[in-house]
């Protein structure tokens, strides 16, 4: 036999594109063309993607509504079919998208949902780390403390939103929590065992640990956050830092 | 944190497992029986740590663990990820499972990864292309992998040769063993309008290191014909059953999964199906 | 502030952590080893999609035309209009036409 080559950069324009005609060379048992056992292969690619991005973004979905968001979705997968087999990190795209997206360009507050739910798979998925004994700390002298360099466990993530982005979280996962005020929210999320938490940050307390990514000293961190805000509480910050696991291990000075 | 375990499960038992899903892992270890070993899909535990690769690491104490991936896109055209058979590597490396397969279907193009297992037309060209594939993955992973048979929707009409005769010659050109899906017979045949009771007939069965069982979603084409979908999202059907037992009584005991992907039913009703298949295979052990 | 004074205000900061820590029982600490379901449940999600190696039987791929349904909780929040005015509440914009593929 001698049939009709399909090429695969072929049959994907036509997975991709339900306006194309499926490629000649693709039949029925009964010898025709294939129409309908195409669609089986554009629906799988299709709908699976779309789950998959329903799985990974709860709260974009709740916003929006399953009929919203799995329109959506269609024109999402299209532009940005996965760049690897990881499902689990599809989606990376989805803030930048939001952003562009017409429709929603009255919700403001969306690709900093879309990234702070990016942040949460990241951290579920990050490498383990022990967390710091804040005994560690403790053990240090004054001046070793502020030239100690605490590094950051590898799920923590930091976000800064100008929307309320842990109360409109809340409000969709949280039961009975209050509908969101207008505020500017920074968030931590950092994961003590296996679930990311997020955790609001007062003023000065995300370039806390902006500071401390980027290999600063505690004192350097601490002037960085004042710098931002004169009030910033360094107390209630590491509280934070050593109960949710933030802080896993001390660098020499 | 993860050392290469030293356990004892290097090969898949004569017996039945399931496709381990996370909402189980406390039933699993509560009650398994009669699920004795357990496969995974590669591509989800290839993240750096948390909660999947904890729960791996328990369950490969006291299972032998299947890796499936469904990631490779063995039958590409353009060359193989790299990055990706890295990652499939150091999986392997740390897990030691008892078996590593992959599927006879292509799934990455130019664009991305289409997140399906896309069919192939069974040439010279193709069969080239899938056989070097395999030797690549095999010198890289360090071991000898089994294939899939795949579910297929179409036919394409410049294929040259049966399945059967592309994946004999797959395995005689690699060295490469064999994973049957009899439910991917069944709906393929069907969807081919062949005699799925011929495919198992003809197929190498001495080569099958391992047997697949799942669900099937029953549809039509435009023109009123059979049109089976591959969903995994309900109980293996009767006449799958039938021709299970007909490849079991033909080849003799097989390591058995059952397959159980969307609308995922609790650990009872999947022990169910595992039982059934059990008792199938249970006159082949004696 | 002095360097000197510095590093006292960081380790009375870390003590009075220090403090806070061991007053209130370290959930990390004391809860159980928990590989199995999340807390409460409610952080399943952050496992985000997994793979699959089957076909779906729900015929939904077209979807690049369709008219907009505002079903979802954005339409129940309203955040105020902010100085830049940037913030409104919380619509989405109705489209009935075809949208790029």
């Amino acid at each position: 036999m001698s049939g009709h080559p399909v090429s695969q950069g072929a049959f994907t324009a036509a997975l991709l594109s339900p306006d194309l005609p499926v490629p000649e060379g693709l039949s029925n048992p009964d010898g025709g063309p294939a129409t309908k056992r195409f669609d089986v292969y554009r629906n799988n690619v299709i709908v699976s993607l779309t789950d998959a991005l329903k799985t990974g973004f709860p709260v974009t979905l709740k916003l929006l509504g399953e009929t919203f968001f799995t329109a959506m979705a269609g024109v999402y997968v299209r532009q940005h079919p996965p760049q690897s087999p990881l499902m689990m990190f599809y989606g990376a795209e989805m803030p930048g998208f939001l952003e562009g997206f017409e429709p929603v360009g009255k919700l403001g507050y969306l690709p900093d949902i879309a990234r702070l739910e990016l942040a949460l798979r990241e951290a579920y998925h990050a490498a383990d780390a022990a967390p710091l004994d804040p005994a560690a700390l403790q053990a240090l002298d004054p001046e070793q403390l502020v030239a100690s360099r605490p590094r950051l466990a590898p799920a923590v993530r930091v976000l800064r939103s100008r929307w309320p982005i842990h109360a409109l979280w809340r409000f969709n996962m949280a039961e009975g929590a209050p509908k969101p005020q207008m505020a500017s929210e920074d968030v931590l999320i950092s994961r003590a065992e296996f679930d990311p938490e997020i955790t609001r940050l007062a003023p000065g307390a995300a370039a806390f640990f902006e500071s401390l990514a980027q290999d600063a000293s505690l004192g350097d961190a601490v002037d960085a956050a004042t710098a931002e805000a004169t009030d910033f509480d360094l107390t209630t910050t590491l509280g934070i830092a050593l109960s949710s696991g933030a802080l896993t291990e001390l660098r020499a000075p | 944190m993860l050392d290469a375990s030293t356990h004892a499960f290097d090969r898949l038992p004569n017996a039945v497992g399931v496709g381990y899903k996370p909402q189980h892992f406390r039933d699993i270890l509560a009650d398994p029986a009669p699920v004795e070993w357990l496969e995974i899909h590669a591509e989800n535990y290839m993240g750096d740590g948390g909660r999947p690769l904890a729960q791996l690491r328990h369950l490969s104490e006291r299972f032998a663990i299947s890796v499936h991936g469904v990631g490779l896109s063995i039958g590409g055209e353009g060359p193989l990820d790299t990055e990706h058979l890295a990652r499939l590597k150091h999986l392997v490396g740390w897990l030691n499972p008892a078996s590593f397969s992959e599927h006879l279907a292509w799934s990455t193009h130019d664009s991305g990864f289409l997140n399906d297992l896309l069919p192939l037309p069974y040439t010279e060209a193709t069969l080239a292309r899938v056989a070097a594939h395999i030797d690549q993955v095999q010198d890289t992973v360090g071991r000898r992998m089994l294939l899939e048979n795949p579910s297929t929707y179409l036919a394409f009409d410049e294929s040259e040769m049966s399945e059967i005769e592309f994946l004999d010659d797959i395995t005689r050109r690699t060295g490469c063993g064999l994973l049957l899906d009899v439910n991917n017979v069944f709906v393929s045949a069907t969807n081919q309008n062949t005699d799925p009771v011929s495919y198992i007939e003809a197929f190498p069965i001495q080569k099958v290191g391992e047997i697949h069982l799942g669900g099937h979603d029953e549809d039509e084409d435009e023109t009123g014909a059979p049109l089976l979908i591959d969903s995994h999202g309900r109980e293996v059907v009767d006449p799958v059953w039938t021709l299970y037992a007909h490849t079991i009584a033909r080849g003799g005991p097989r390591p058995t999964l059952i397959e159980w992907d969307n609308d995922v039913p609790d650990w009872q009703a999947l022990a169910a199906e595992a039982r059934r298949a059990a008792d199938t295979l249970a006159p082949a052990l004696v | 502030m002095s360097n000197h004074a510095k590093s006292i205000a960081v380790a009375g900061a870390v003590a009075a952590a220090f403090a806070a820590q061991m007053t209130v029982p370290a959930h990390a600490q004391a809860k159980e080893k928990c590989f199995g379901v999340s807390l409460a449940g409610k952080n399943d999600c952050a496992a985000g999609p997994g793979t699959t190696c089957a076909g779906t039987s729900t015929v939904d791929y077209q979807g690049n035309a369709w008219t907009l349904v505002d079903a979802g909780t954005c339409a129940e929040i309203e955040l105020p209009e902010m100085a830049d005015g940037s913030a409104r509440q919380g619509a989405l914009e109705a489209l009935e036409r075809d949208l790029p593929a």
